[in-house]
């Protein structure tokens, strides 16, 4: 097309962005590749962590699949009161902190849980918790939820005509429509779970640990702050980015597109419906494990929060300033780079999710380790790490809606004269005001409950809220942690609301 | 002047000539057969499709390379005139400054214009709030506000019904015309030429005709026109 692109938008802002987050990827991956401890290899003790790595990950995202089919084909074929809001819940995990979710677990699962009291009393032995089978448990509270939306979402996209003709037809509809959508949808479910379990942090810091149970992400931090081996961490974080990246192209060869999850309140007409028994079993069983976690961190942690130290108040405040930095930068970069709109800004916006936190932490801590004390920019780097890994998921939000106003009023806006801030300020920010606090709420929801990088860094006077609670777990102050668990639940929520509702409120487009 | 001087333009599906200049301060109605490239010839007098050869000039100083807020050049396309989330004031003060910053007697000038284009009143409301008729005025209250020499419409009122349609073409030549801007109207209608145009140029067969008073060409049709007309 000889159609002259009209430029309504400076290029330096987004070009600034697409700098910025090449630098906390693909610079700190530099950074860790030169001074990774490439003489004295790979280890033993590595060679266990990626073998754990892997093979929790496979466990993982295995069990949470194999569940998910049967609760996703019940949810998708029954109609019953709650249903809408039992899949609204079903999204809850992804803004839930992982610190806090544990918290939860541990109140039914852990050794004096819920579950253990009913074992022991019928004259069993307890079950543990912490290991393999505790990392898997986790893992698979937060992806059960993550997969039956994606494979509810293949099982709504078979068209309704479809289950009619097999019906008239008398054709085994599990045969020609059902295992052919699985075919389709259940690999790429299953990649991207793998890669989610990869890069788990903090379920293994707070599950695992022992020499049997360390992921790679694990080893990097034991060798960075307890080994203070800045080679070791090096060489484990190019190992780490290797498992991502090949997860990743996996991934990317094997998906699908996989939607943002619209039209989940439809239920398919069906005519081969004959033992409803089984659907509700499967429903009642999948929101036990993700309500029952979940109320027991409300009832443990309510009187938890009279015995909180003060600075649980003051690491709180800590992390609501980090959450509101990490959401600005996060939606102040996706605005520029979508604006900017070329092929690059798309590719710079992808590349995040083949990073993990710990390996982007280690790169920054090489690169301001010989300047300053890495502590005393714990909460900047925090801040630019978070918004770093929240980008690809804020552009997912807004990027189709700053497409939409440059398609029907970029010329508009160009005929009368409107450009460069104006343009943004009258035009573009009011008109992706929905996306924009959704996608502000989910980067800040996610920032607050982080607990990744902050952790390579921070010293006593740094800690942000999920450390501060993980420092009670770890000094065995559970009372005091399930109060911090509440409000960071109470917080993280909070703040997503308050920008989600922001961007809606008289938002008349 | 407005005058197209050896214009080519080009795209995969057809390409168009044109060699001319329009009449000032007057009403060029733009006819022909659909997909013959009228709309993107109104495209690249107002900016947004560059030509493949030749030179678009006014008053003698060639535009082509110019951006399309720096023509003396307003355009109404067929649909979103309006920004929907500004209110009615708002997207006629953007005649006056792409900043929105308005200064009183801006305000006022704004008062006047909606006036005189019938909606006095409706100043506060969003588009959403008016009709389509309202709304097509409102188009229109910018365009007299902008203050440039040349106005290109490419159906504005296209989806209005008859009798609506008429009227803001009425308005057109009352207000515009009158206002001696140089109009350039494309449209697929015969009928609205003939009411408001004193001009018509026939694009046809990759070539935009030189321009002819409306009387004259529909007394006496080429065979273009003959075709389109059926």
């Amino acid at each position: 097309m000889a159609q002259r692109a009209v430029s309504i938008n400076p290029r330096w802002p987004g070009a600034l962005s697409g700098a910025l987050v090449l630098m906390l990827t693909l610079g700190t991956l530099a950074a860790v590749a030169l001074r990774a401890d490439w003489q004295s290899g790979i280890q033993a003790a590595d060679w266990a962590a990626i073998r754990f790595t892997v093979v929790q990950a496979i466990v993982s995202a295995f069990v949470s699949v194999l569940c998910a089919i049967p609760v996703a084909r019940a949810l998708a074929r029954r109609r019953f009161r709650g249903r809408g809001l039992l899949i609204t819940l079903l999204g809850a995990p992804f803004l839930l902190p992982v610190v806090v979710a544990i918290v939860g677990l541990l109140a039914v699962f852990g050794r004096s849980g819920i579950l253990n009291v009913f074992i022991t009393t019928l004259g069993f032995d307890p079950i543990a918790i912490y290991g393999f089978h505790g990392v898997v448990l986790a893992h698979v509270f937060f992806n059960l939820p993550l997969a039956v939306r994606f494979i509810l979402q293949g099982w709504l996209s078979i068209p309704a005509e479809r289950f009619r003709l097999a019906a008239s037809l008398g054709m085994p509809i599990g045969r020609f429509l059902e295992i052919p959508m699985l075919r389709s949808v259940v690999p790429s479910t299953f990649l991207v779970i793998f890669l989610i379990c990869l890069t788990s942090f903090a379920v293994a810091l707070t599950l695992g640990g022992g020499p049997k149970t360390t992921t790679v992400e694990l080893a990097i931090y034991q060798a960075l702050r307890f080994d203070f081996d800045l080679g070791r961490a090096a060489l484990l974080a190019c190992i780490q980015f290797g498992l991502c990246v090949i997860a990743a192209l996996l991934a990317w060869k094997f998906t699908v597109h996989i939607g943002m999850g619209t039209g989940f309140d439809r239920t398919v007409a069906r005519w081969d419906l004959d033992r409803p028994f089984i659907d509700y079993l499967w429903i009642a069983l999948a929101a036990a494990f993700l309500l029952v976690p979940l109320g027991m961190i409300i009832v443990r942690g309510l009187p938890g929060l009279l015995v909180m130290p003060g600075t649980v108040w003051i690491a709180a405040l800590r992390s609501i300033a980090v959450a509101i930095g990490s959401a600005t930068l996060c939606c102040t970069m996706s605005v520029a780079l979508a604006l900017w709109g070329r092929k690059w800004a798309n590719i710079i916006g992808v590349l995040p999710l083949a990073a993990s936190g710990l390996v982007v932490g280690t790169g920054a801590f090489l690169i301001v380790f010989p300047f300053v004390a890495p502590s005393a920019v714990a909460l900047p780097i925090t801040v630019l790490v978070n918004a770093t890994l929240a980008l690809p998921f804020v552009m997912r939000a807004i990027g189709p809606a700053i497409a939409a106003v440059q398609d029907d009023y970029g010329q508009l806006g160009a005929s009368v004269g409107l450009s460069g801030w104006a343009w943004l300020r009258i035009v573009v920010l009011p008109r992706i005001r929905r996306p924009l606090g959704f996608g502000a709420g989910l980067s800040a929801a996610l920032s607050m409950g982080d607990l990744g990088v902050i952790t390579l860094f921070a010293g006593k006077s740094e800690e942000t809220l999920p450390l501060a609670m993980y420092r009670l777990m770890g000094a065995y102050r559970m009372d005091a942690a399930a109060g911090a668990a509440v409000l960071l639940l109470g917080l993280s929520f909070m703040i997503f609301y308050l920008c989600d509702t922001g961007g809606r409120r008289d938002a008349d487009v | 002047m407005l005058m197209c001087e050896q214009l080519v333009l080009a795209q995969e599906s057809f390409s168009l000539t044109a060699d001319f200049a329009f009449r000032e301060r007057a009403i060029t109605g733009v006819i022909g057969p659909s997909g013959v490239g009228k709309s993107t010839f109104l495209s690249a007098i107002a900016g947004f499709f560059a030509p493949a050869s030749g030179r678009i000039l006014w008053q003698g100083n060639d535009m082509v390379s110019l951006p399309p807020a720096k023509r003396p050049v307003s355009i109404l396309f067929q649909d979103n005139n309006l920004f929907p989330h500004l209110t009615v004031t708002q997207n006629v003060g953007l005649g006056l400054s792409p900043t929105l910053r308005l200064s009183d007697g801006d305000r006022s000038r704004v008062d006047t214009v909606l006036k005189q284009v019938g909606l006095g009143r409706l100043g506060d409301r969003k588009p959403a709030a008016l009709s389509g008729g309202q709304q097509s005025r409102a188009a229109l209250a910018r365009v007299l506000l902008a203050d440039r020499p040349v106005v290109l419409l490419d159906e504005p009122f296209s989806a209005l019904g008859p009798g609506l349609k008429d009227e803001m073409l009425d308005l057109v030549g009352a207000m515009l015309a009158e206002n001696g801007r140089t109009v350039i109207m494309v449209t697929h209608d015969p009928n609205d030429a003939k009411r408001i145009a004193d001009e018509v140029v026939l694009v046809a067969e990759g070539v935009a005709h030189s321009p002819v008073p409306t009387h004259e060409i529909f007394e006496n049709p080429p065979q273009a026109l003959r075709a389109y007309l059926g």
